[in-house]
Formats: C-alpha cells, structure tokens, sequence
C-alpha cells in the first residue's frame, strides 16, 4: 500500500498522479460508508427509476451466465458496477479457479479500459467454492472496501441456503454490495436481493464496422421488492463511468446495416494495418481508415 | 558386516563398533542386531535438535551423534544450571536415550568431556579438559600416534609443549583446537536456525492438553511481545509460534504481516486463523509442555495518526483484510496486480502477492471514445481456432472455437505485435491482433500468427482473450 512504501518519492509521485485524476475527473471517494449513497445507480435514468434508485448497497446480488461463453460479459458488467459502487474505494475481487481454466484468467490490463483502476483490485484465488465463501464473508467484513465480487462455477453443494444468507448478512452489517457471477448454474432460490441474467448484446458499431464500447443484456430475473421483472440493453461508457441505454432494436438495425454495406475496411489500430513486408497494391485503399501509425 | 554402533550393554559385554558380526555373534550367540540406517539416525537428531530448542533458541547439531546447545542467558529459567541440566536428562531418559551431558565454556570443550571424559560433567566449574588424552582433540590416527609415540598422553602435557614447536611439527589447526578444548579460545557454535528477533515463552509445569489454553496463552504472549517490540520502536513482520509437545515433536506456524504489526489481538486473530486453515489439525498429543512465540522479522514501526479524510485508517483496514485472507489461503492467492512496461499482452501485467510492498504502478490510459483495447480475460496459451478470413490480411469472417461456430459481426484490427526479440527464438513470427465480435455481441480478441504466402503453410489462427 502507498503508506508503507519502501520508497517515498515513488509513494509521492503516485499520489500526486492519484491526486491530479481526482482532481480532473472529480471523482474523490466519499470518506466514510454513510456518505456512500444506500443504493447503486446504474446512472440510466429508465433503468434506477425502475429499481427504485438502483441496487441496494448492503445486499447480495446474483448475475448468472447462462453459458460459458456470457461469462466474459457478466464478469465485464459486475466490474462496471463494481466501478459505480467503490468508486476510487478498493475492491475484492474472489475467483474460482476453475473458471480460470474454463473462461480465461483475469486480465489486469483490461481492467483500465472499464475504467477500474487495478492497482486498486485484490484477487483473491479460491481452490473451491467452500473457500471462495468465506474469503467472501471475510471480505465483506473489511469497512475499507467499495465492492466484493466473487465468481464460480456452476451447481454447488458449498453455495446453498444458509450461505448465502450469511453472504447477505455480512453485505448488510458493513453495508457493502457483494456482486456474485454465477456461471453455468441452475436457478435455485437464495438470499439474493436481486437476480440478473447477463448477456453480451451487439455493441455499437463505431466507425467502420468496429466494435463499440461493452453492451450488455440485463434481464431481471427475481426482485427481493416485487418488481417488474423485465429486460433492459445498457452500455457501459467508460468516460463517464455510467451506464448508457441501448434498445435492442438498435442492434438488429446495426446488423442489418451492416448486412447491407459489406465490405467495410476493418480499422488499424496503434500499428499500421498495411504489411510492410509485401506490395499493398491488393489491398482495397481509401476504404476509411481513421487512423494509422 | 560390521557392528555401526553398540550399547552401553553391549560395551559392557566387550563389543565395540568396528567388530565383525560374526566375531560378536561368535561371542553372544543371541545378539539381538538391527540393520544401521544412517538417515533415520540423522532424522532422529534433528527431532531431538527441535525438541531441545524449548531450552535455548541456539541449537547445533554436533555430528555425528550430538547436540550443541548454547545456554547462555537461558539457565535461570530452568533453575539454574544444575537443574537445567537435570530437566534435559530426564527428558531424553524419558524418550529412551542414554544421554552424556557435558556443560563447558565452549562448545569444543563440551565435545570433547562428553565424548572423551567417560561421565557426566554438570556444572562449567567442574569442566576440567587438562586430564583428558590427546584423542580428545580428534586430530587423526597419524596425528594421535605421533603425539602418544613421543609419550604426550593428556592434554596438560599438551599444554606444557611450546605452542610453536606442536604447530611446527603437526600444523596450526592442532593448537587451535587444543586452545578450544582447553576454553582459552571460543568459536561459537552456528545455531540450526536463525535466531529470532525477540521472542516470549512460557513452560508449563504439567503438559498442558486442553488447545484453549495454549491460545489463551498465545495472547499474553503477544501481549509480551507487544511490550519488547515497543521497546525497540519496532513491529514484526513474521512471526512463529512453536508448540513444544511433551513426546519431543515440534509444531510451529508461521503467520507475515503486510505491514509492521504488534498489536496483541492482530497476532493472535492471525494464529488463531492460520489454525484454523490448518490441513491437518494441530493435535496435543500427550500435552504441550511449552509454547513460544518469536518474532522472526521486524520493521521500523511508524505510529499511525489518522489524516483528515480517514484515508490512513482504511488503508489499515485493508491491510488487515490482506493479512487475514493471506494467513488463511496462502499468500500466493491473495494478490495484486503490476504493470510491467512491455508491449507484449501477456506480460503487460502480472499479478504479486498483495502482501507484498510494491511501488504502485501506472497504467495506460484508455482513450475517450474508443472501446476497450485489451481483454478482461486472457487465455495463456492462446487457444487454437479455425478461421476463415475474407481477404489474406483481414480480420475473420468466421471461426471455429470449441466446437461453435461464430459469425462475425463486427472486427477491428488488426494491431500488429512483434515478439520482444531479445527474448524469444529468433524467426518467432509477429501476431495480428483483432478485436471481433460476433452476431450475438460476445467480443474476442483472435491474432493471426505469421503471414499467408511467407511459408508454405497457411498462418494459424488463435483466441487469446475475451472482452466484456
């Protein structure tokens, strides 16, 4: 941690740079848990008004992966949230190991272009579900932290009632949200204020035929209040860490646009697309690369 | 086959090591023998060596069968050398040794009286090396023949010669070594482990079965602890609690702390969850007879004042949360991620122990606009795929991972990512990265590994990552 450093000028010089983006992006973390807001907006007015405001800060949450391969998606999404809720507050991050087999291991270089700041993301590595459950209560407990997520794999025994009611206990007393991604696992009732089922939806098309910021697909699955179960499409805008609406009609009409004008270069990025090593005269030129080199 | 080693008995019945077996076998004809394991024997002392650590911290091997212990400053507690020296008696007779005890100024002396002296020597007064024979000194059969040919036969006539005259004639190591034994000269002994830094213990007049009390006792101990590393300004950084059961074997447990720490109920709640996670529970045995804990590294210990915001404090906070899960999961599993500076994705970031203190480190800016550059997953190794690429230097049109098939909806790229040369084999071709995503919006981030028509085969396709 920054105090205990060995080196001081290395300690000043990041908290001069941790002080400089606080001060550009106004975005200090509030200074104790009563002046964080009791719930987590998602920052889309349609969406927090449905929820009455948002998810509840002190509570348990569940967002299930139906597939494997949605794991990427609800991981990215619980990260974003997790962005809303801790703001520059640390967060515990608990992953299976399993998952690191099945779905990838966490890439930290990622994290910055969701606009989370590794530096301030704890992971912690669970052999199994038994483990991943009390590292979670455990880290629940920490008044210092802004979030805890946690991530298994699948039906297990381990997770069952009274775990995670105590999950919900522990998130209610230090008033922290515990955001559980549940990948490949049957619906099965619990402690949980609210349940998601999370998918990827098409994203945005930038310029040409580029992939755009992260959508998800948010389909309410249980509401502790009663509410309106329904389906949402959000985006998630890194820049001003909120989420943004997109309908999924727009993505059909991406889709179809995109149908109907093939041919679209794809972009280069920071390295020339064209191969320096061979004659470039194939390629289809002025084809509207934004940028090179 | 020889006899390795025999009893007292035995050396009363006239055996000695060295002997044939059939000679002994010739002589007692119900010789009970067992085969030499020179590995158990040493298992064995290094058992005893632990065990007599709830002594003194500074114990030595002293091959090839005995034990060095440094008692200096550790007598009185014990009741002083006497009862010292009854208390480790009784405790090897207990486990079925016949020990030798020897108490000397130095450790070559002790040697040499427990080896060569034939009894017991119990106090440093009674130490007296002058009547021993010059095969007190172990100097070789060359050596000890020529000393007893020119009728040397203790040391006192050792003693007697001019130093110069023995180093000329049998070199400078003998005199040094008769200077040890005679306690002129001190060569301390080189203790098993390293001594701690401080370090509180309590012996119990009866073993001790019940597990609360031992932990009750953690925490005065801690509390000791405490008080001597408040003395030295300082707070510990690793600390080992031993339990010293009363059948000789040792059980110690080491917690680490992210930060200097003395707090008695910090050292205790992290003992207390280092048991707890223990895979194979601590079991009393026959009862404890001792506990210590020792600090085994400590830092400078900055008293904390909270600033204004309360930062300082949550920072504590969440170093405690650190050191918990670190103490209950290992410290490899609780970690934290660093930048490195490289362009190559796999190394751009790697993850160190939490506990760990690192320079924090900056990391790449995203740009305003764009979508996420790298993935929140990463596959290492890369996963193969069959693509299916509309022109030779486009992205995929579609592919083919774990037996689906995905069509391509959207892809940008691609970015071109040397190897870094000065580390991999030279002809390692370079990758075309491109972030693509399919019909139902689940983005990867696929390269191309090498050229089409650069060698005969066509270039492979890979997934190395997922993006959200």
């Amino acid at each position: 941690m920054p105090a205990t450093m060995a080196d001081p000028s290395a300690d000043l010089a990041f908290r001069r740079v941790r002080l400089a983006r606080a001060l550009l992006s106004d975005r200090a973390a509030p200074a104790d848990p009563a002046r964080l807001p009791a719930r987590i907006a998602f920052g889309l007015p349609a969406l927090d008004k449905a929820l009455q405001g948002g998810l509840a800060r002190g509570a348990l949450h569940e967002f299930h992966a139906i597939e494997s391969a949605d794991a990427a998606a609800a991981g990215g999404l619980m990260l974003a949230l997790a962005r809303r809720a801790a703001g520059a507050r640390p967060t515990v991050l608990v992953r299976q190991d399993f998952l690191e087999r099945e779905t990838g291991a966490l890439h930290p270089a990622g994290l910055p272009e969701l606009g989370l700041d590794p530096s301030r993301l704890i992971v912690v590595r669970a052999r199994d579900v038994a483990s991943l459950l009390q590292a979670g209560v455990e880290a629940a407990r920490c008044p210092a932290l802004g979030a805890v997520l946690l991530e298994f794999w699948g039906d297990h025994r381990a997770f069952d009632l009274t775990s995670s009611r105590r999950l919900a206990l522990a998130a209610q007393e230090s008033a922290l949200p515990i955001l559980m991604m549940r990948v490949a696992a049957p619906v099965a009732p619990g402690a949980a204020t609210t349940r998601w089922e999370v998918r990827p939806g098409l994203s945005r098309a930038l310029e040409a035929r580029a992939p755009g910021p992260p959508c998800f697909r948010l389909r309410l699955l249980k509401h502790r209040q009663g509410l309106d179960l329904r389906e949402w499409c959000v985006e998630w805008n890194r820049d001003r860490a909120v989420f943004e609406s997109r309908h999924a009609g727009d993505a059909a009409q991406d889709l179809l646009h995109d149908r109907l004008q093939p041919g679209g270069a794809s972009l280069s990025r920071a390295v020339p697309a064209l191969p320096a090593d061979r004659d470039p005269a194939g390629e289809r030129a002025g084809s509207g690369f934004r940028r090179a080199g | 086959m020889r006899l390795a080693s025999v009893d007292a008995r035995g050396l009363a019945l006239g055996l000695h090591p060295g002997m044939t077996l059939a000679d002994a076998r010739a002589r007692l004809p119900g010789l009970p023998v067992h085969p030499a394991d020179p590995a158990r024997d040493a298992a064995a002392l290094a058992v005893l060596a632990a065990e007599s650590e709830m002594f003194t911290p500074m114990v030595a091997i002293d091959l090839p069968h005995g034990l060095m212990l440094d008692i200096t400053g550790c007598a009185h507690l014990f009741g002083g050398e006497a009862g010292l020296m009854r208390r480790i008696r009784q405790r090897f007779r207990q486990r079925g040794y016949s020990p030798v005890l020897a108490l000397a100024p130095t450790p070559d002396a002790a040697r040499a009286l427990a080896r060569f002296g034939g009894r017991d020597c119990l106090s440093a007064e009674a130490a007296e090396t002058r009547v021993l024979p010059v095969a007190a000194l172990e100097a070789g059969e060359e050596t000890l023949l020529a000393l007893t040919r020119a009728g040397l036969k203790d040391l006192a006539a050792l003693e007697a010669c001019p130093p110069g005259v023995l180093a000329a004639r049998f070199g400078a190591g003998l005199v040094t070594k008769l200077r040890r034994v005679l306690g002129q000269d001190n060569a301390r002994i080189t203790p098993l482990r390293h001594l701690p830094e401080c370090l509180a213990e309590r012996h119990f007049p009866e073993p001790v079965l019940a597990f609360d009390a031992v932990l009750a006792l953690v925490r005065r101990l801690a509390g000791d602890l405490a008080r001597m590393l408040e003395a030295r300004g300082e707070g510990g950084r690793r600390f080992e609690l031993s339990l010293f059961r009363s059948d000789g074997q040792v059980r110690r447990l080491v917690v680490e702390t992210g930060h200097p720490c003395r707090d008695p109920d910090v050292i205790e709640r992290l003992l207390a969850l280092r048991i707890e996670a223990l895979a194979d529970p601590v079991d009393p045995g026959f009862g404890f007879d001792s506990v210590r804990l020792a600090v085994l590294a400590s830092e400078a210990f900055g008293q904390v004042q909270p600033d204004f915001d309360g930062h300082r404090l949550e920072d504590l906070a969440l170093e405690d949360l650190i050191d918990r899960l670190s103490t209950r999961f290992g410290a490899a599993r609780v970690l934290r991620a660093e930048a490195e500076d490289t362009h190559d994705p796999v190394r751009a970031a790697r993850f160190v122990p939490a506990q760990s203190q690192t320079a924090p480190s900056l990391w790449p800016e995203p740009e305003p606009g764009e979508g996420p550059r790298r993935p929140i997953r990463l596959f290492e190794p890369p996963q193969a795929i069959e693509a299916l690429a509309e022109v030779p230097d486009g992205p995929p049109l579609r592919f083919r991972w774990r037996r689906v098939l995905h069509e391509v909806a959207r892809a940008e790229g691609p970015e071109r990512i040397a190897p870094e040369w000065w580390r991999v084999e030279p002809g390692t071709p370079s990758r075309d990265y491109y972030r693509i995503e399919d019909s139902q919006g689940r983005r990867f981030w696929v390269f191309r590994q090498g050229f089409y028509g650069q060698s005969g085969q066509p270039p492979r396709w890979f997934l190395h990552g997922l993006f959200a």
